[in-house]
C-alpha cells in the first residue's frame, strides 16, 4: 500500500481556476501510481480538513481509497494537530511508503511524524525506485551532487520535491477512473494540544511597491555579485534596458535588497520576456521560480553551474568584469 | 530563558566545484573551507538576541570530531555561555536519526526553554534534525521560522515561511524547538574581548557511554548508496570570446529580444 497526504489550499486561497488540492498532491499521485502499477499496491489518499468533500471530488478518480478526517480544528494545517492524527492512521494502515510533499507544511510535519512512528525518512526526493529496498535520488550540496539513498527498512516515509513528477491530471498516459472508496476516520486528540499550539493566521511579506512578476525584463543577481557596492552598476544597467532588478535568497538575507525582489520557491515566480541571471549558480529553489521565462541569459564563472541547464544563452566568466563592458555597449547601441 | 542551539560544521561549497571521492559515498574534502552551517549561524544569533532581551543562558552543541571545536569556540566568542561536543564513532557513522538521537540524549539531561537549529544544512539539505529532535524531546516545534517573539516567558509567537512569500503565524507554548531560516537577523562577528573570554568558558566533550546511550538506538535508518555529479544538460548556447566580444554579442542579443 502507498499512502500520501493530500496537501490542500486554505479555503480563502482556493479560487475557481484552481481547486483546493495543491499541485504537489497531484504530482505525488503520479509517483504513487508508478509504484502501484509495478507492485499492484493500492493508492490511499489521506485527507484532513474541515470540509473533505470538495477535496475528495478532486482526487477520487485517482485513488483506490481515501481516508478522511473531518473536524473544524483541521481547517488550517497545524503540525501539532495533524501529527497525532496521522500517527494514529499510519500506525494502523502500515503503508509500505508514506509520501508527504516537501513543502512548507511537509518540512514542518514529516520529520516529527516519522520519528514518533519510528519510520526511516528520506526528504526532498525527486526520483523513487521500489524493489526489495526503497532507493531514492535527491540533491545535495545545493544541487551540485546527486545522492542515491536507500532506506534500511520498510515501511518508510519520503517527502517529495515539488515539480519532480507530472501532475496526474495532466498526464495523458494515465487514464484512471478509480472512484475511490471513501472512509471517514474518527480520531481522539489530547485536548492540551490546543493550548500548546495555535494557528493565528497567514501573512505576507511586506512589499515596497515593486511587483517583479509584472516585469518584462528582469536582471537578477546572486552570490557572484560579491559585495553590496557592486549593485548600483547592475541596477543602472537594468534601468538602461528597461529591466527590473531581482535577486536570489542570499542577497535578501544579506539585506542588500528588499524581500519582494526575491525570485524562487520562497519568493516570487516570474515569467518575463527576458531574464538575465548574473552570478547565480541556479539552486533548485531559484530555478523553480524563473525557468519558464521566455529567454534566459546567464553569466556565471562555474561552467557546470545548474543555471546553464535552463538558460538559453550562457557566458562562462566573471560577472563583475563583464558587466561594466556590457553596460557601455548598451549605451553605445542606444546612441 | 535557557536556550540550546545545535550547530553543524559544513564545507562551504556555495562558490566551488564539488567532486565525489574514490569511495563514491562522500565528496572530496581537500581544499574545502569548513564553517558553521549558514542557517545555524542565524539560529545562534536568534538565541543571543533572546538572551540579551530576557537573560538566561545559551548552550551550543554539536556532533563531530575535534575539528568542530572551531565553530563551537566561535559561538562562545560571540556570547554563548557553554559548549558541548558529542563525539563517538557511533555518532559519526550514522544518519540524521543518529545525530538527532545523540542530541536528544544530551539535551534532555538539562533544563531548557527553547532549542534552536538551522532550518536546513547546506551539505545534505535534509531539513530533518530539528523536528526529529523535537519529537524525541516531546515538545512542539516549528520549522523554517522567520520571526520569534517571546510572550510572558511561556509562549512564542512565530512566523513560518511557506511558499511564494506566504507566512504561517502561530503561537506555540514553551519549551519548544524552532528551526531558523536564514535572513531572520544579522549574525554578529565576535569581538576581541569575546574571543579572549571564550577560552575560559565551560566546554564539555561527551561520548555515547558518558551519555548512557544504548548503541542499538543509534543505528542509521537510511544510507547513502552512492553520490554522483549530475549531468548538466547544458541547454545554453555559450557565447565566447574576449569580454569585449562577449559584451557586443550580449548587447545585440538583448536588443533583439526586447528592443532598447
Amino acid at each position: 500500500m502507498i499512502a500520501l497526504l493530500i496537501e490542500t489550499r486554505n479555503i480563502n486561497e482556493a479560487s475557481t481556476s484552481q481547486g483546493r488540492v495543491k499541485d504537489i498532491s497531484f504530482e505525488m499521485l503520479t509517483l504513487a501510481h508508478q509504484i502501484s502499477q509495478q507492485h499492484n499496491y493500492p493508492v490511499i489518499a489521506l485527507v484532513l480538513s474541515n470540509n473533505c468533500q470538495p477535496i475528495v471530488d478532486e482526487i477520487k478518480q485517482y485513488c483506490h481509497e481515501i481516508i478522511c478526517v473531518e473536524d473544524n480544528c483541521l481547517e488550517n494545517f497545524n503540525t501539532q494537530i495533524y501529527q497525532p492524527i496521522l500517527h494514529q492512521i499510519i500506525s494502523e494502515l502500515k503503508p509500505t511508503i508514506t509520501m508527504i510533499g516537501h513543502s512548507g507544511f511537509g518540512t514542518d510535519l514529516a520529520p516529527y511524524l516519522a520519528t514518533t512512528l519510528g519510520l526511516p525518512l528520506i526528504t526532498d526526493v525527486f526520483d523513487v525506485e521500489l524493489n526489495s529496498t526503497l532507493l531514492v535520488r535527491r540533491q545535495m550540496y545545493g544541487g551540485k551532487i546527486i545522492a542515491e539513498v536507500i532506506s534500511k527498512m520498510l515501511p518508510a516515509m519520503i517527502t517529495v520535491r515539488a515539480g519532480s513528477f507530472e501532475k496526474i491530471t495532466a498526464s495523458p498516459s494515465v487514464n484512471l477512473n478509480l472512484s475511490a472508496k471513501v472512509t471517514k476516520k474518527p480520531f481522539t486528540l489530547d485536548q492540551t494540544i490546543f493550548e500548546k499550539s495555535k494557528f493565528l493566521g497567514y501573512g505576507e511579506v511586506p512589499t515596497t511597491g515593486i511587483d517583479i512578476t509584472k516585469a518584462d525584463v528582469i536582471v537578477a543577481i546572486g552570490r557572484g555579485i560579491k559585495e553590496q557596492k557592486n549593485i548600483p552598476l547592475i541596477e543602472q544597467f537594468a534601468n538602461e534596458i528597461g529591466g527590473t532588478l531581482a535577486c536570489t535568497r542570499p542577497i535578501i538575507d544579506a539585506g542588500w535588497l528588499p524581500k519582494d525582489r526575491q525570485v524562487g520557491s520562497s519568493g516570487k515566480t516570474v515569467k518575463p520576456k527576458l531574464y538575465i541571471a548574473l552570478g547565480i549558480s541556479g539552486a533548485f529553489q531559484h530555478i523553480s521560480g524563473m525557468k519558464n521565462s521566455e529567454t534566459i541569459i546567464a553569466v556565471n564563472k562555474d561552467p557546470e553551474a545548474p543555471i546553464f541547464s535552463v538558460a538559453h544563452y550562457g557566458v562562462v566568466g566573471d560577472v563583475l568584469k563583464i558587466m561594466p563592458v556590457l553596460a557601455n555597449k548598451i549605451k553605445e547601441l542606444k546612441g | 530563558m535557557d536556550i540550546f542551539v545545535c550547530l553543524k560544521m559544513v564545507p562551504d561549497t556555495s562558490e566551488t566545484e564539488v567532486r565525489v571521492d574514490s569511495t563514491g559515498k562522500d565528496i572530496l574534502k581537500v581544499r574545502l573551507l569548513y564553517t558553521t552551517n549558514e542557517a545555524d549561524n542565524y539560529a545562534l544569533e536568534t538565541a543571543l538576541l533572546l538572551k540579551e532581551q530576557f537573560g538566561g543562558t545559551v548552550t551550543v552543541i554539536s556532533v563531530g570530531t575535534q575539528s568542530v571545536d572551531e565553530i563551537l569556540k566561535m559561538a562562545l566568542a560571540k556570547g554563548a555561555d557553554k559548549a558541548i561536543r558529542l563525539t563517538d564513532d557511533l555518532f559519526l557513522n550514522g544518519d540524521a536519526w543518529t545525530v538527532a538521537y545523540a542530541l536528544y540524549q544530551a539535551i534532555s539531561k538539562n533544563k531548557f526553554d527553547l532549542v534552536l537549529t538551522g532550518c536546513i544544512a547546506t551539505d545534505d539539505g535534509n531539513s530533518q534534525i530539528g523536528p526529529m529532535l523535537a519529537a524525541l524531546l516531546q515538545i512542539p516545534s516549528a520549522a523554517y521560522v522567520t520571526k520569534v517573539e517571546i510572550i510572558n516567558n511561556t509562549k512564542a509567537k512565530v512566523n513560518r515561511e511557506l511558499e511564494g512569500g506566504l507566512l504561517e503565524i502561530k503561537e506555540i507554548s514553551l519549551p519548544a524547538l524552532f528551526t531558523i531560516q536564514t535572513g531572520i537577523n544579522t549574525p554578529r562577528y565576535p569581538s576581541i574581548i569575546g574571543i579572549k573570554r571564550a577560552s575560559s568558558k565551560p566546554f564539555e566533550v561527551l561520548n555515547a557511554t558518558q551519555l548512557n546511550i544504548d548503541p542499538n538506538k543509534l543505528a542509521a535508518l537510511t544510507e547513502i548508496r552512492q553520490l554522483y555529479q549530475p549531468k548538466v544538460e547544458a541547454k545554453a548556447q555559450f557565447i565566447t570570446g574576449s569580454d569585449d566580444e562577449i559584451s557586443t554579442k550580449l548587447a545585440e542579443l538583448i536588443k533583439e529580444k526586447v528592443g532598447l
